[in-house]
């Protein structure tokens, strides 16, 4: 894993110099290299949002590259204890496309989080066309769980933290080895796309975890999902997306499947458990007034064993929702499209939904925060934003809420 | 552009006062249970960072929790070191005569009510008696570690020569072989005092939270290495040195602190809970004998427990036993804390051994046995003096 890592810094490093090199000598980069700017057009979906991204190409190169960059600063409180004063580089993402030939083409992302804490592949696809409704892609795939865990780049959102239910109840980002078919349509106003994958899966830290809850998140930690499947048991994933182009995009997704490892080498260890997410993600901008909402509604249902610890819930629900207004666009410091943003974030987890067996009363494990926001654009690229955090929550026992105040600045850009 | 800039720093600076107000602050020290006895040494601060950690830390499958075990984390069940949550609750079992547990070998004491994906659980064996424990708030714990068997010793009348109803004994107890012996302690017929547990069945805190590790978890350690599926002696789960730091910690953690000392109906109660012989058992004041921690040489605190056996009656007899309590016989639990216990149970208060009662009055009206006097004086006592005497046992 991390040698094919390393080598493949070293060739897409290697490309980059292949590709600028040689002609710098005559010209100045910038007359060489082409921007290829997001497409905002009205039919484009959250299902296209990893080719959908500035990339910087060369004239008659069939390879484009880009990535972005996300660090901020940040100083919280909790129940009047501060930790102080903190910078995070959060994390540096690599993307890589190419053009390998008609209609085949192949595209790569890879994530630093944390400085060099966390090396991740996040994505590593091919895709082949066969018609604008059915396409192929396999490899290592992002699945479409949700809006954001396809569409999770820094500098498009006015946040600095990604929502709460998308990082902390599923696991975005969640990129599996596997492969599937997706495919559009249009038809008027209308757009529909669809997505259905086999990829690798969870395994049995989604309920055995030091977070001490069902935690979906803990599974990113297994490392060996990209070489071999826990269980032999594939994860499916499927999405059905509509967008009308005057009104908005909605989602429906499922991911679902056997997470534990119920039998090695013949040998029956558990019963078969299940796993089945269930999301609906949307967004919309209201034309009055040019607001712009986006968000998502997640549950979780899995088998847990009856006779372990009711730490680990059987249900878990969350949301979150973001409010976008643009107060001010216009030319500012030389900047032709700056823009001006006020947003407010409304996260909400619950990791453990049901009631005590032995007083009937509600099991808590849960979290609200609300989040003002102000950003700074000075062109759609790039993100400065100032976020105040305001959360409370929830231990098991639901006793009084843990507090929290954080404040938040940083930046975020594609390059 | 000036405009622009306005608008930008006033945006900002709205933001920042207005958020700023909000900011959580911190509760008042004695609102919480957590935090360190004063006057610790660095090395001693550090120990119980290190103690506190572990505390928290919770056990995988992998990290050895189970096969077999009740809970995951000795804080689910002493959360923010509180008092316990039915949830978590637990069952011992045995019998009731003082011969020792005959039910060793079905996985007594304790009966593990949860297990790992691939087992099952125990279930309780035909003709054991059982009790259902949950568990106390773990503060202030050093102080009643260090107050000496001479001064338990003088609490206790065993055979009630003043003739009060109230009689209280230590717990002469065997004790395991890795417990290191407090300064000067006292032993008959090769017992000796033990004070912690419900029935004051372990004698320190490193026997109490050995046996929390390899009951409650079933994780084992050098001092309990017994699996409690298996019943074989297996390799420690948790090292000896992370042992030593939750031993530390509850060594060193705070004293809960009383709260609204001056207002009326707090003194008033206080003295109500004199008057009708409450401190006769829950003695308001103690003193520590010397420490190997200076910061618990010596000191008076004020825990309301005399940490001896009473006979509570026929209501709190569960027919069952350890050591050589009888099965009426429960410790006296200190009153700290109590205002607080409802901030830990999730809202509800669940008091007595097994929280069967959900309010301090119900608490109090369950007390018979040496404590029926006690209990028939508070049913004698005005409305407002019944307030004044819990809106005291809150204060605490
Ligand atoms: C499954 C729940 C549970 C877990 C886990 C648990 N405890 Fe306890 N604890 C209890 C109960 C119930 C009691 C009362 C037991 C008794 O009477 O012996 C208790 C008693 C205690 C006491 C005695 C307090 C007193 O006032 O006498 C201490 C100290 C303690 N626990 C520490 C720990 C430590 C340390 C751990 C983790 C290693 C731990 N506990 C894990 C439930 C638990
Ligand atoms: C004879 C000794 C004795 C007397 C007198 C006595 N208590 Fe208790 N008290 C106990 C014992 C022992 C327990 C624990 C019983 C059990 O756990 O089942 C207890 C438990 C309690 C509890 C529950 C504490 C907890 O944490 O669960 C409260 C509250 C309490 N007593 C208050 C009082 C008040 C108020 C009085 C005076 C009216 C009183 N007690 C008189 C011995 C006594």
């Amino acid at each position: 894993m991390k040698t094919f890592i390393s080598i493949y810094l070293k060739l897409s490093v290697g490309t980059l110099l292949v590709v600028i090199a040689p002609s710098l000598e005559a010209q100045t980069l910038d007359s060489i290299l082409i921007r290829k700017d997001i497409d905002t057009s009205a039919s484009v979906l959250n299902m296209d949002a990893a080719y959908n991204r500035p990339f910087l190409t060369a004239d008659k190169m069939p390879v484009s590259l880009g990535g972005y960059l996300e660090a901020n600063s940040i100083y919280s409180t909790e129940d009047g204890v501060t930790e102080g004063l903190s910078f995070q580089a959060r994390r540096l993402t690599l993307f890589m496309s190419a053009s390998i030939s008609k209609r085949i083409k192949f595209l790569s992302e890879i994530e630093f989080e944390d400085g060099t804490k966390e090396i991740g592949i996040e994505f590593a696809a091919l895709d082949v066309a066969f018609h604008p409704v059915l396409n192929f892609r396999g490899g290592i795939i992002m699945n479409p769980i949700g809006a954001f865990n396809q569409n999770h780049d820094g500098p498009k959102w006015e946040f600095v933290e990604r929502p709460d239910v998308a990082v902390n109840m599923l696991a975005a980002t969640w990129a599996n080895a596997g492969f599937g078919l997706y495919g559009k349509a249009h038809k008027g106003n209308w757009v529909l796309g669809y997505e259905v994958y086999l990829t690798n899966g969870f395994n049995n830290s989604i309920t055995d975890n030091e977070e001490n809850k069902t935690f979906l998140p803990a599974a990113k930690a297994n490392e060996e999902r990209f070489e071999e499947s826990n269980n032999g048991r594939a994860l499916f994933t499927g999405k059905l997306a509509i967008k009308n182009r005057k009104i908005g995009e909605i989602g429906f997704s499922y991911m679902g499947g056997i997470y534990n490892k119920f039998e090695e080498e013949g040998l029956i260890l558990d019963e078969e458990r299940r796993l089945d997410v269930f999301a609906i993600d949307f967004n919309t901008t209201i034309k009055k007034t040019g607001t712009y909402i986006v968000g998502e509604i997640i549950f979780i249902n899995i088998d847990v064993a009856e006779t372990f610890t009711q730490q680990f819930g059987n249900k878990q629900r969350g949301a979150f929702v973001d409010i976008v207004q643009t107060v001010l666009k216009k030319e500012m410091f030389g900047w032709k499209e700056a823009t001006f943003n006020i947003a407010a974030r409304l996260d909400y987890v619950d990791w453990n939904i049901g009631t005590f067996k032995e007083t009937g009363t509600e099991i808590g494990e849960d979290l609200w925060a609300i989040s003002p926001a102000i950003s700074f654009r000075p062109s759609a690229q790039t993100v400065f934003r100032i976020n105040y955090r305001y959360q409370w929550q929830k231990d098991i026992l639901s006793n009084p809420a843990a507090k929290t105040a954080t404040w938040l600045f940083g930046i975020s850009t594609y390059f | 552009m000036n405009k622009v800039c306005i608008y930008l720093v006033f945006l900002c600076c709205l933001f920042l006062v207005a958020c700023d107000k909000t900011s959580p602050v911190a509760p008042e020290e004695n609102e919480l249970l957590d935090g360190p006895i004063e006057g610790l040494t660095t090395q001693q601060q550090i120990q119980f960072l290190k103690g506190d950690e572990a505390f928290a830390d919770v056990f995988t499958i992998n990290e050895g929790l189970g096969p077999l075990f009740v809970a995951n984390q000795c804080a689910s069940c002493h959360p923010g070191d509180g008092k316990g949550h039915p949830f978590v609750q637990f069952t011992r079992f045995g019998q009731s005569d003082t011969l020792g547990n005959q039910f060793m070998t079905f996985g007594a004491p304790q009966l593990q009510n949860k297990a790992i994906p691939g087992y099952q659980p125990e279930v309780l064996p035909t003709g054991a008696t059982f009790t259902s424990l949950i568990a106390p708030a773990v503060t202030g714990l050093g102080f009643l570690d260090a107050v000496s068997d001479a001064d338990l010793i003088a609490l206790s009348d065993p055979n009630d020569m003043d003739g009060d109803g109230i009689s209280g004994r230590p717990h002469w107890n065997t004790i395991p072989s890795y417990v290191q012996l407090r300064p000067n302690s006292i032993s008959k017929n090769g017992k000796y005092i033990s004070r912690f547990g419900k029935k004051g069945a372990a004698y320190d805190l490193l026997h109490q939270t050995s046996g929390a590790y390899n009951q409650d978890m079933g994780i084992t350690s050098l001092f309990e290495p017994i699996d409690v599926f298996s019943l074989l002696e297996i390799d420690p789960e948790v090292n000896t040195e992370t042992v030593r730091n939750v031993v530390a910690y509850l060594k060193t953690l705070k004293q809960p602190l009383p709260r609204d000392v001056n207002s009326g109906d707090v003194i008033l109660g206080k003295q109500i809970f004199s008057d009708i012989d409450c401190a006769k058992c829950h003695s308001p004041q103690l003193t520590t004998g010397i420490s190997p921690i200076e910061a618990l040489s010596n000191k008076t605190f004020f825990p309301y427990t005399d940490l001896l056996l009473h006979d509570m009656g026929v209501g709190l007899d569960d027919n069952y036993t350890e050591g050589f309590a009888l099965t009426s016989e429960w410790k006296t639990p200190p009153l700290w804390g109590l205002g607080l216990s409802k901030d830990a149970q999730g809202g509800t208060c669940f008091l007595l051994h097994d929280g069967r009662a959900t309010s301090i009055e119900s608490a109090i009206l369950m007390h018979g046995g040496e404590a029926v006097q006690s209990k028939n004086k508070y049913l004698l006592l005005s409305e407002s003096e019944k307030t004044q005497l819990i809106t005291f046992l809150e204060s605490l």
